[in-house]
């Protein structure tokens, strides 16, 4: 991976807004607006996983759904190998769908109950491809291979399955029309611990074997680090730091990435015991109504004057490292454009 | 810890089953352990290991049918709580043991206020009037860090935050100054940083009240920091018990270790590809007749699959597990085995 610097990232988002409108009161006049997503970009690479990170409620999951044209963003763009997405009419966007699918948290509740594993896993085939009843029948068992599941059990329905076999079957389905991208939306949440690993590594395989790029939505730091190239780090509606996974987790800038990572307790009692959390007082504000100036500035440790004032702009720190803070506002340079970055570190 | 204390809490050979339609469910199979004054006693498991089972059986908290309490003993306070009469086990409930449910939104009433739901331990326990009981109401909810608190007695669960919620569910456990404190999943619906902010709180009211804590949890990293003694659950057994730092340092049971290299770490080296666990934790149709790991274990032999292993005792003082590995002169290297 070192001629990375010449590669065209294949999904780039530029000051992406996702706001969802507010509505009160007799006539439903709108009040206002939930600003999930508030002017985010950046690049994702071929063959990278770009890692996003945050609390419930920061927009992470807005940002996944909002690149596929999930929901009808209100600003920015968003091109994925070359196409516009974010503002074309539905029956180009259509035609460009395969090429971009999505894994989602549940897959209890994204799977239709009432449908067999093959149906499900033969739906988008249905939908996009035009297959004889053997071929669909022979892409099924394909896909059921590469995930890891038995193809005798094809003919079954979701609720036979336990929560990791159902995730496998949101693979299959998505990897059914051979995407370049797959959005990752929390797949593993749901899991329990033993099992979490296992899906992890089958999406690495995967993502070897056909040549993937995932967007990885997560709120669980450890495994973020484990599969990320690169990670992204979002509060309330906003990137608040990009960076390679080695130079995020050695060493964090921003204030809110520091915090967040000395919150993970890690499984050794010897570390525990010495370790001293940076704990934030506080709960994070409503979306509707972000502060002024910096949005973390109502929790942050080492908030000054101009935090409360102005919006941090975002500042390159050479090698992908980007951080939106005022900590970091002299001698660095600010940038518009975001960089992919070198992830060979 | 002092392992000489008596313990408070004394468990013995309890067992619980569901009786469903598909058949019986042995969610608690004899299940021993015991809680010293003082202490933070982790439980770890995964999903439907028993271990929330486990601890709702104590107090007799699940509904019956389908639950049922086929066997054992559990000692507090000098009496069976499984043998007391519903009224003797009502003065326990909420007032000597308190309980920390996984999720506030649906442990806390939304039609009442916090300040209603607050008052009702303390006005059925300790008898207080309505205005003693109000004032303990507040130095509650300011002894675990929530601002304004006066004014916030008379706002409703969904004015109040997740963490905020699980700030109100201590308060309420703690109402009645509690000997017990079960905590059963007190973070696992919180994000990380307000986890933190939990835990801290945690450490600083055992510190100021000097209660005794059963923390259940999947998570071992949150075990690590805070427990003294941690017991290990699978498939409604204790498979592995002992103190914090040879759990962690020393795991005897093959679960234990397996456990402890799935999960990748924030700090420290990062692994090239993580550990799985293969296969999916057993349901228990009936009582185990044989190690219920077996089928996922890598060091499984035939007598494995002949009886069920029980806890023995290991080098470490107080350090357990139910495995026939520790019968072996010695336990074979990992490296050797996995090929």
């Amino acid at each position: 991976m070192a001629e990375v610097e010449t590669v065209a990232p294949l999904v780039k988002v530029r000051d992406l807004k996702m706001y969802f409108p507010i509505h009160a009161g007799l006539f439903r006049t709108h009040v206002g607006d939930i600003k999930a997503v508030d002017g985010i970009s950046f690049d994702i690479l071929p063959g990278e996983t770009l890692g996003l990170v945050g609390e419930s409620g920061c927009g992470k999951s807005t940002v996944g759904r909002s690149i596929l044209r999930l929901y009808d963003v209100t600003a920015g763009t968003v091109e994925i190998n070359g196409f516009e997405i974010a503002h074309v009419d539905r029956d180009s966007l259509r035609s460009k769908r395969p090429m971009m699918q999505m894994i989602f948290q549940d897959p209890q509740a994204s799977l239709n109950p009432r449908m067999t594993v093959a149906s499900i896993i033969g739906e988008p085939l249905d939908e996009h491809m035009k297959l004889s009843s053997d071929e669909r029948l022979a892409r099924i068992y394909e896909l059921m291979d590469w995930v890891g599941l038995n193809r005798e059990f094809a003919k079954r329905y979701p609720h036979e399955f336990s929560g990791g076999q159902r995730q496998r079957i949101g693979i299959a389905r998505a990897l059914a029309l051979n995407p370049k991208f797959i959005v990752c939306d929390e797949p593993i949440a749901a899991l329990d611990v033993s099992i979490q690993a296992q899906v992890v590594n089958l999406l690495e395989e995967l993502q070897e074997r056909l040549d993937l790029t995932y967007l990885f939505i997560s709120h669980d730091l450890s495994m973020v680090r484990h599969i990320a190239d690169r990670v992204a780090v979002m509060y309330l509606g906003r990137i608040v730091e990009v960076g390679s996974r080695e130079a995020l987790f050695a060493e964090p800038l921003h204030p809110y990435t520091q915090a967040l990572l000395s919150a993970v307790p890690e499984p050794d009692p010897e570390s525990e015991r010495h370790r001293k959390p940076i704990v934030l007082q506080g709960d994070v504000p409503s979306p509707s109504n972000p502060p002024q100036g910096c949005n973390f500035s109502t929790r942050c440790p080492k908030v000054m004057d101009i935090c409360r004032q102005i919006e941090p702009a975002v500042r390159d720190f050479g090698e992908g490292r980007q951080v939106a803070c005022h900590l970091y506002s002299e001698s660095m340079q600010t940038t518009a454009e975001p960089t992919a970055g070198d992830i060979t570190n | 810890m002092p392992d000489t204390a008596m313990p408070i809490l004394d468990v013995k050979g309890l067992k619980t089953v569901f009786r469903t339609r598909g058949g019986e469910v042995h969610a608690v199979n004899s299940v021993d352990f015991d809680l010293r004054p003082g202490e933070l006693l982790g439980v770890v498991g995964e999903s439907g290991s028993g271990k929330s089972v486990t601890m709702m059986s104590l107090l007799r908290l699940l509904p019956s049918p389908p639950a049922e309490m086929r066997d054992g003993k559990v000692m507090f306070d000098g009496q069976d709580l499984l043998k007391i009469s519903p009224e003797e086990l009502r003065k326990i409930r909420g007032s000597k043991i308190g309980f920390i449910f996984q999720d506030p939104m649906t442990s806390l009433n939304p039609v009442y206020t916090i300040g209603f739901q607050l008052a009702e331990p303390l006005r059925a326990h300790l008898g207080m009037s309505k205005a003693q009981a109000r004032t303990r109401s507040v130095e509650l909810l300011q002894l675990v860090g929530i601002p304004d608190a006066e004014r916030r007695l008379k706002d409703y669960p969904h004015q109040f935050s997740g963490g905020m919620r699980q700030r109100v569910m201590i308060a309420i456990a703690l109402a009645c100054d509690p000997q017990v404190l079960i905590a059963d999943e007190p973070t696992t619906a919180l994000d990380v940083t307000i986890q933190a902010q939990i835990i801290e709180l945690v450490k600083e009211l055992r510190q100021k009240l000097g209660m005794a804590i059963i923390w259940i949890t999947h998570d071992l990293g949150v075990i690590a920091g805070i427990a003294d003694r941690v017991m290990v659950m699978y498939a409604g057994q204790v498979v592995e018990e002992g103190p914090v730092g040879e759990i962690f340092r020393d795991p005897q049971h093959p679960y234990t270790q397996a456990l402890l290299k799935t999960v990748p770490a924030v700090r420290g080296p990062r692994e090239e590809k993580l550990q799985v666990i293969e296969g999916q934790p057993p349901i228990m149709h009936g009582a185990p007749v044989a190690c219920s790991f077996r089928n996922r274990c890598q060091y499984a032999f035939d007598r494995c699959s002949e009886e069920n292993p029980e806890l023995r005792s290991v080098s470490a003082p107080g350090h357990r597990a139910a495995c026939f590995l520790l019968d072996k002169a010695s336990t074979p290297e990992p490296e050797a085995v996995n090929g």
